[in-house]
């Protein structure tokens, strides 16, 4: 493991990288450049990088309609904005599958000290319930990259959550788009996570270790579609199953786990993640340790999961 | 074609639209009949476009922002040839591909699926800042409706066109007057239009009379203005070329019956 490094940094580096083979690319940006990290993008390729101004509606058709002359627009802004320019993404990029590439960073709770307003908790049940959407949340730098290099194989929409905070970098891992990737194996339980809670469940698995409960670890980055037989083989192998993120518990990476679920046998399952409520601000880790979601009290939850 | 055969082809599309919708049983012909020689204009006339390669990269653009006037597209789009005629009986049916708002995955021709209103606007300014970028020399087209201007979108999307100074690509507004619920006084006035673009940087031409097709070609012919988005108001009619549609913003949404029809036909009697 490396120092840590954030989704978004990683992001930024990885649209330079595209950018020197691809001419497609185009990066269009609602005023965040220099959060969004595409401003690595703007300052390489100042002609491919379009501002558009504090207008996230704007920013989604405009990029689709550069998409029907046939580039690949990359828009950018935060997540919480997904609610704002939600129908224009329903409408123009999904409705009609327009090639459009979707980053948005500051997800979850880890923007810390901006508050509530500004913590995404919703944004992935929103681009999951849209037909033809993938959706993925790379847990680390490397992840990113390669997601940001898939996502540009895709022809049709792709919604990228990224982070504000550095965390750790692990070591390389396959990514293939829509199969989970197992980075611990243990018999006694399963965990099902994304993102930034990637890194919080290795180290729940490796304190519940200490308590002698051994627990599989699968980094299930693609949330849309869902690699559904990982999680059947890993429901019959493990009996409990857990999923954690740092979104809400309706309509995440726990309800898409569920609904696989469903109707397929008898075992314990609980959801950890945000549980219906808005966040708040702190310093990242306080407010993670409010909602739950570090790593000895999400090992303690597992513990107590009959 | 002549002004006698742009004229000639108005009526005939009145008549599709009245048809389309007397046959779907719902659909909107106010919006249709006051925008018909708007799109006949530029399909028929100003476009640059081959209904037989219909996804040509350098084609001309129109996006219909006010995408629920598709009985007018319809009609046009299947007058200039890009689907058979024989299609419009399958307006709003299961698997047709006239869907009831414009699809650009099922519709040949329709360069843009819209329906939600402001995002058409958007969408086609992003298609003129990714024809410019791309070096196409296409120019884009959007037909907008007036209370569609009430959608705040249509006002990014105007700040978007002047600061990137698009000049290939041009708002036509389909100033008929009236939405939904009233006109647009009562609804929500939308003030001094004509300076409202100006205000935002487009180059606007006023079109005194909308459905007069040579006023209306007159205006798209002119020059655009280096480093500006064009914007062109053409007042028009809702319901025009049907004595009891015309100006009723009952007839926004709603389809003749058999009796309506037939006396709608008549009076658009070639």
């Amino acid at each position: 493991m490396s120092e840590k490094k954030a989704t978004r940094v990683a992001y930024g580096e990885a649209l330079v990288e595209l950018g020197q083979t691809n001419e497609k690319i185009v990066v269009l940006d609602a005023d965040l450049a220099s959060a969004t990290m595409t401003k690595y993008f703007k300052d390489a390729y100042p002609d491919r990088h379009f501002e558009c101004g504090i207008a996230e509606a704007d920013l989604i058709d405009l990029g689709v309609g550069m998409s029907t002359m046939g580039l690949t627009p990359f828009c950018s802004t935060f997540a919480v904005f997904a609610g704002r320019c939600f129908e224009q993404i329903r409408n123009s990029v999904c409705y009609p599958h327009n090639n459009v590439k979707l980053a948005f960073t500051h997800a979850g709770l880890t923007v810390g000290e901006d508050g509530g307003s500004h913590q995404s908790i919703e944004d992935v049940a929103l681009m999951r319930v849209l037909p033809g959407m993938t959706v993925i949340v790379p847990c680390d730098a490397n992840e990113t990259r390669k997601a940001v290099l898939a996502a540009v194989e895709i022809d049709g929409p792709v919604y990228l959550r990224l982070a504000r905070l550095p965390t750790a970098v692990f070591d390389d891992m396959p990514f293939i788009v829509g199969k989970g990737h197992v980075m611990r194996e243990g018999k006694d339980a399963v965990i099902f996570t994304c993102g930034t809670m990637v890194e919080v469940s290795l180290d729940a698995a490796k304190l519940l270790a200490e308590q002698g409960m051994d627990v599989t670890v699968v980094n299930m980055h693609t949330l849309k579609p869902l690699d559904e037989e990982l999680v059947l083989e890993y429901v019959q192998k493990c009996n409990k199953v857990f999923t954690v993120e740092e979104h809400s518990i309706i309509g995440g990476l726990g309800d898409a786990v569920a609904s696989v679920l469903v109707g397929k046998g008898a075992f314990t399952f609980r959801k950890i993640g945000v549980e219906d409520r808005f966040g708040q601000s702190g310093k990242p880790m306080d407010v993670l340790r409010e909602y739950g979601l570090c790593a000895d009290q999400v090992a303690a939850k597992i513990l107590a999961a009959k | 074609m002549t002004i006698q055969e742009l004229e000639a082809t108005c009526k005939q599309v009145r008549r599709d639209i009245i048809n389309m919708t007397a046959d779907a049983g719902s659909g909107h012909p106010g919006g249709s009949l006051s925008v018909t020689e708007i799109l006949v204009a530029l399909y028929f006339s100003k476009m640059h476009i081959d209904p037989k390669n219909p996804k040509d990269p350098g084609r001309d653009r129109l996006v219909l922002s006010k995408g629920h006037a598709t009985p007018g597209l319809y009609g046009v789009l299947g007058r200039r040839g890009y689907f058979p005629v024989e299609e419009f009986h399958h307006f709003r049916q299961l698997h047709s591909p006239l869907q009831g708002h414009p699809d650009m995955i099922k519709c040949p021709g329709v360069d843009a699926s819209t329906g939600s209103l402001g995002q058409g606007a958007s969408i086609a300014t992003g298609m003129a800042l990714g024809a410019r970028h791309n070096g196409n020399p296409c120019h884009v087209y959007a037909v907008l409706g007036d209370g569609e201007c009430q959608e705040g979108l249509i006002w990014e999307a105007s700040m978007a066109a002047a600061h990137y100074r698009l000049d290939n690509l041009t708002f036509v507004l389909d100033n008929n007057g009236l939405q939904i619920d009233g006109s647009n006084e009562q609804v929500m006035s939308l003030g001094d239009i004509h300076a409202k673009f100006a205000a935002f940087g487009f180059n606007v031409i006023e079109v005194k009379d909308g459905n007069d097709i040579r006023q209306v070609l007159d205006a798209l012919n002119q020059p655009a203005q280096a480093g500006k988005p064009t914007c062109i108001i053409c007042h028009t009619v809702k319901g025009k070329g049907v004595s009891y549609m015309e100006n009723q913003f009952s007839w926004h949404g709603k389809a003749p019956n058999e009796e309506q029809r037939a006396q709608a036909l008549k009076e658009l009697e070639a």
